[in-house]
């Protein structure tokens, strides 16, 4: 019987290591992974909550881990026009480097 | 006449000039003159026949009306309508008031008319009248305070009529703003008028104060009332120490002169301590304290006014003078006599002023007397009434001042609250009157003409070169318009007999219902202290008069006979005809004691300290402070993604704090 | 965790594209261990299979090399890492710490069969079903656009004007 707790902190590692990287990486595919490791570490604590709610003999249970197909889902779409934008950067751009994507400012 | 049908047309009177002024004051601009003229005297003219026919069918039996137009105030317990009055002292001033103002304003027509601001004058004179109209039909304190501030402001306006020129506008200012120090005390007297009696309405505060006893200890409401009300006085009315602003008032035409300050204005003060009787007769320290101020200004401004050179600085204080004279009747409980002294004024000081201003629009604009001289063969006119009018001031009988001038003086002398001393300020004065006026009136008539014709170097009275730059090619001095004489006309013959209503005391016992109670019982006392006193009231009669001689003699002696001793004789006081001529430099104290202090005060305090440093540093900082925090959050827009990422970061780190810290607690 | 920590470490993006897919891996078994075994294989075809091979591809097309070290933003690290760490300790405080009120879960009872999510998937969360379906769709459409050359676009432009 693993606490629920542990579930939670190690999903919120897991997320605080990937904000972690979105801030400190420079280059932006390397971010983009970051970004699916936020959801990644969500998606477990999507699953912890479920198997707590199974535990506790609630009949929605279930809906905890369709909820993670969806997130997968999104994450999924969102990972194939991420790259695609990244491709269409590089193209305009000729580099990686996030620092130096940064017409929109004041 | 019954009431009913009376008393309807009390409030038309203030409203017909009312209607005037706002007529000429919206659509005069581009009105002809003879517009403009047609309506400021039609209205005029219509409130004076109403007062007529309102006199005409007034009753002593039916007497005080009253009329309520419209609420006004109510508080609680508290109300003031606005309503009028009308008594035998309200008519006497009611008829004073209309008949000098349309004379005026037809003398007007003629004075004012090739200036500019035509139809602003005779808008400004209209809404005077409606004011002044408004003060003394008004019948409790409060609408009377609403004609006392408007003719203030009625003043202002047309004292700095001539408002491009600097020194009339600070004039304008000068009257208004000493007339507010007065109002101060006024405002004052009401409040406690309304602490103690709950309302300021006259029937209700007389009756009030009818019922307290007399506070002999100088101490109480009742005396501090009128040491207020007599403040107020003292700012209208042109009274130690609140006199200042009449000189300068000179500034403003020769009309508004005549009418605001020698026939009406001036004389509201003294109307509105008439009205108070009731409260001065049951304060005696503060009727003591009136006495007192209209005796001093009386002396003091005599003695002013036999050194000034302008012609109409001479009457202004002059105007001071007999103004005292008024507020000594009234402080030694004479308040008959004092409002009989202030309708023959109003008669002869407004055809002074009317005069004068036919003699200075006669030579051209000039006002030094002594650039003037031998008038009496180019005016003739003007010359006759104005010798009328200053035998008159100078209390020759049987002129009307004679009457009244010497109704005062015997009971300064006879009244209870009178003394000799009073009696003899007054001879003194009345000696001064006559010197000084018969001094105007020797070297403006008599002699030979000085005026810009004459090119010598030397003026004959004081040895000094006459200036250049004052000729201003009129030619010689001519007579004025019948437009302008005929109102000196009119006044000559009130001058001369104005005082014969006063015969027999017909006057007084006219007034008395007004000045009840403590009237009668002071009537009484009087015809006790009389009956033996007959014969020392002709022998102080005699003396008067015999002084209006002696200041007849003086004048032609120094004036006309031997042109040199006055300038001899001002330089052997030297330094005391400089102090005299130079008015006792009070204008000067003032401005050092009070006026330096305020406007510097104003300066570091209020302009540097308060305005710049404050407002403006406020409105300023906030601007600059807008301006750095919007230059510091710039930064956070930077394009940079990263920086988006950390602020989120941060972000989402204070909400969680802040819900970790609500469940906590 | 560990895969966590060397995703940040590593320079280059491949070795990190490598740690992540360890990481992935690791979650699919813990997935099966609270009994998600749909989650679990649907996370390794899915999420490490798919999702991983098109960021290794897109990496290996765009020679992406080791990072170099360029003029970032302070404020970022000034602000969010602070922020961050900040945000993780208060909710890892929450959880361990005197306030926590969670409960045990049990390991090893495979109860996330398909059957179950497919009668959920069809019947109670048709609609999102359905809805996430659309938008593959449309992910699909706007990547194809936005990663095409615009060579070909006006050159179809000029194809069809002929």
């Amino acid at each position: 019987m693993v606490p629920l707790s542990y579930y939670l902190l190690l999903s919120g590692i897991l997320f605080v290591c990937g904000v972690l990287g979105f801030l400190i990486k420079r280059n932006i595919i390397t971010i983009f992974m970051s970004i699916e490791l936020m959801l990644n570490g969500v998606n477990l604590s999507f699953v912890a909550f479920a198997a707590h709610w199974h535990m506790m003999g609630n009949l929605r249970a279930l809906s905890g881990q369709v909820f993670v197909f969806f997130v997968m889902v999104v994450a999924a779409a969102e990972a194939a026009v991420g790259l695609a934008i990244i491709i269409a950067v590089y193209r305009t751009r000729e580099t990686l480097n996030v620092d130096q994507v940064n017409l929109l400012k004041l | 006449m019954t009431p009913q049908t009376l008393s309807p047309l009390l409030c038309t009177i203030p409203l017909f000039p009312l209607a005037g002024a706002a007529i000429n004051g919206f659509l005069g601009r581009q009105s002809s003159k003879k517009a403009i003229s047609a309506v400021a005297l039609a209205f005029c003219g219509l409130t004076f026949f109403v007062a007529v026919f309102i006199a005409a069918n007034f009753s002593s039996a039916s007497a005080p009306y009253s009329f309520s137009l419209a609420h006004w105030l109510r508080s609680g317990s508290f109300s003031v309508d606005f309503e009028f009055y009308l008594d035998q002292l309200s008519l006497v001033m009611l008829l004073v008031v209309t008949g000098v103002g349309f004379l005026i304003h037809i003398y007007s027509v003629g004075y004012m008319w090739d200036d500019d601001g035509y139809y602003r004058f005779m808008s400004y004179l209209n809404l005077f009248m409606f004011f002044m109209l408004t003060l003394v039909l008004a019948k409790n304190y409060l609408v009377m305070f609403i004609g006392w501030e408007g003719v203030g402001l009625a003043s202002y306006l047309l004292i700095g009529f001539w408002f491009t020129k600097d020194s009339a506008a600070a004039a304008g200012k000068k009257a208004f703003i000493v007339n507010r120090i007065g109002d101060f005390g006024f405002l004052i007297a009401l409040f406690l008028m309304i602490k103690h009696f709950g309302s300021l309405d006259f029937t209700h505060v007389f009756a009030a104060v009818r019922s307290l006893p007399a506070e002999t200890a100088g101490t109480g409401t009742l005396t501090a009332i009128g040491l207020l009300l007599m403040v107020g006085a003292a700012g209208k009315s042109a009274q130690i120490p609140l006199y200042v602003w009449l000189p300068d008032a000179m500034e403003g035409p020769t009309p508004v002169s005549a009418l605001i300050h020698a026939a009406t204005m001036v004389t509201a003060g003294v109307y509105m301590v008439a009205r108070s009787s009731a409260i001065f007769e049951r304060a005696p320290m503060a009727m003591m304290v009136v006495a007192i101020i209209g005796t001093l200004t009386a002396l003091f401004a005599a003695t002013i006014g036999i050194a000034q050179t302008d012609i109409k600085k001479v009457l202004a204080y002059s105007t001071v003078s007999q103004l005292g004279y008024m507020f000594m009747a009234c402080g030694v409980g004479a308040f008959s006599a004092g409002i009989f002294h202030l309708m023959t004024h109003a008669f002869f000081k407004g055809l002074l002023f009317l005069a004068a201003g036919s003699v200075i629009h006669g030579v051209g604009g000039e006002q030094d007397m002594r650039k003037m001289g031998g008038l009496r063969v180019y005016m003739p006119w003007t010359f006759l009434t104005m010798s009328i009018a200053t035998f008159t001031i100078a209390g020759f009988p049987p002129l009307a001042a004679y009457f009244s001038k010497d109704e005062i003086l015997w009971k300064a002398y006879s009244s209870p609250y009178g003394s000799w001393v009073y009696w003899l300020i007054g001879v003194i004065t009345a000696f001064l009157t006559s010197f000084y006026m018969f001094r105007l009136w020797f070297l403006t008539f008599f002699g030979d003409y000085r005026g810009a014709s004459a090119h010598d170097g030397h003026d004959p009275r004081t040895g000094a070169p006459a200036p250049h730059g004052q000729e201003h090619g009129h030619g010689d001095p001519h007579e004025s318009p019948w437009v302008m004489l005929g109102p000196l006309v009119i006044l000559a013959i009130l001058s001369f007999v104005g005082g014969w209503v006063g015969i027999g005391g017909r006057f007084e016992h006219f007034l008395a219902p007004v000045f009840q109670s403590g009237g009668t019982a002071q009537l009484a006392q009087e015809a006790a202290g009389e009956a033996g006193g007959k014969w020392t009231e002709t022998f102080l009669t005699l003396i008067s008069v015999g002084v209006a001689f002696l200041g007849l003699y003086f004048a032609y002696l120094l004036y006309l006979k031997r042109h040199d001793l006055p300038a001899k004789i001002a330089q052997s006081l030297g330094g005391l005809y400089q102090a005299v001529a130079n008015k006792y430099y009070i204008d000067e104290l003032y401005a050092a004691l009070f006026v330096k202090p305020l406007v510097d005060g104003s300066t570091t305090i209020l302009w540097h300290g308060v305005d710049q440093g404050v407002i403006d540093a406020a409105v300023n900082d906030s601007a600059d402070a807008a301006r750095h925090v919007s230059d510091k959050s710039r930064h956070m827009q930077s394009g940079n993604l990263r920086s988006y990422a950390g602020w989120i970061a941060a972000g989402g780190a204070v909400v969680i704090a802040y819900m970790v810290w609500m469940g906590v607690r | 965790m560990a895969g966590a920590i060397n995703l940040l470490v590593q320079s280059h993006p491949i070795n990190s594209a490598l740690s992540l897919i360890a990481v992935m891996a690791a979650l699919a078994a813990e997935y099966l261990l609270l009994g998600a075994e749909f989650v679990a294989a649907v996370q390794v075809i899915v999420y490490a299979g798919a999702i991983m091979v098109l960021f290794l591809i897109t990496i290996m097309l765009l020679n992406a090399g080791a990072e170099e070290r360029t003029k970032g933003s302070r404020i970022a690290i000034l602000l969010g890492v602070p922020g961050v760490l900040i945000g993780g300790v208060l909710v890892a405080w929450t959880l361990l710490g005197p306030f926590s009120t969670t409960q045990s879960v049990a390991i090893g009872a495979l109860w996330g069969d398909p059957k179950s999510i497919a009668r959920l998937l069809f019947h109670d969360f048709l609609l999102p079903f359905e809805v996430t379906s659309v938008l593959i769709l449309i992910a699909i459409m706007g990547a194809v656009v936005l990663a095409s050359r615009p060579r070909v676009v006006a050159s179809s432009a000029r194809k069809d004007a002929e």
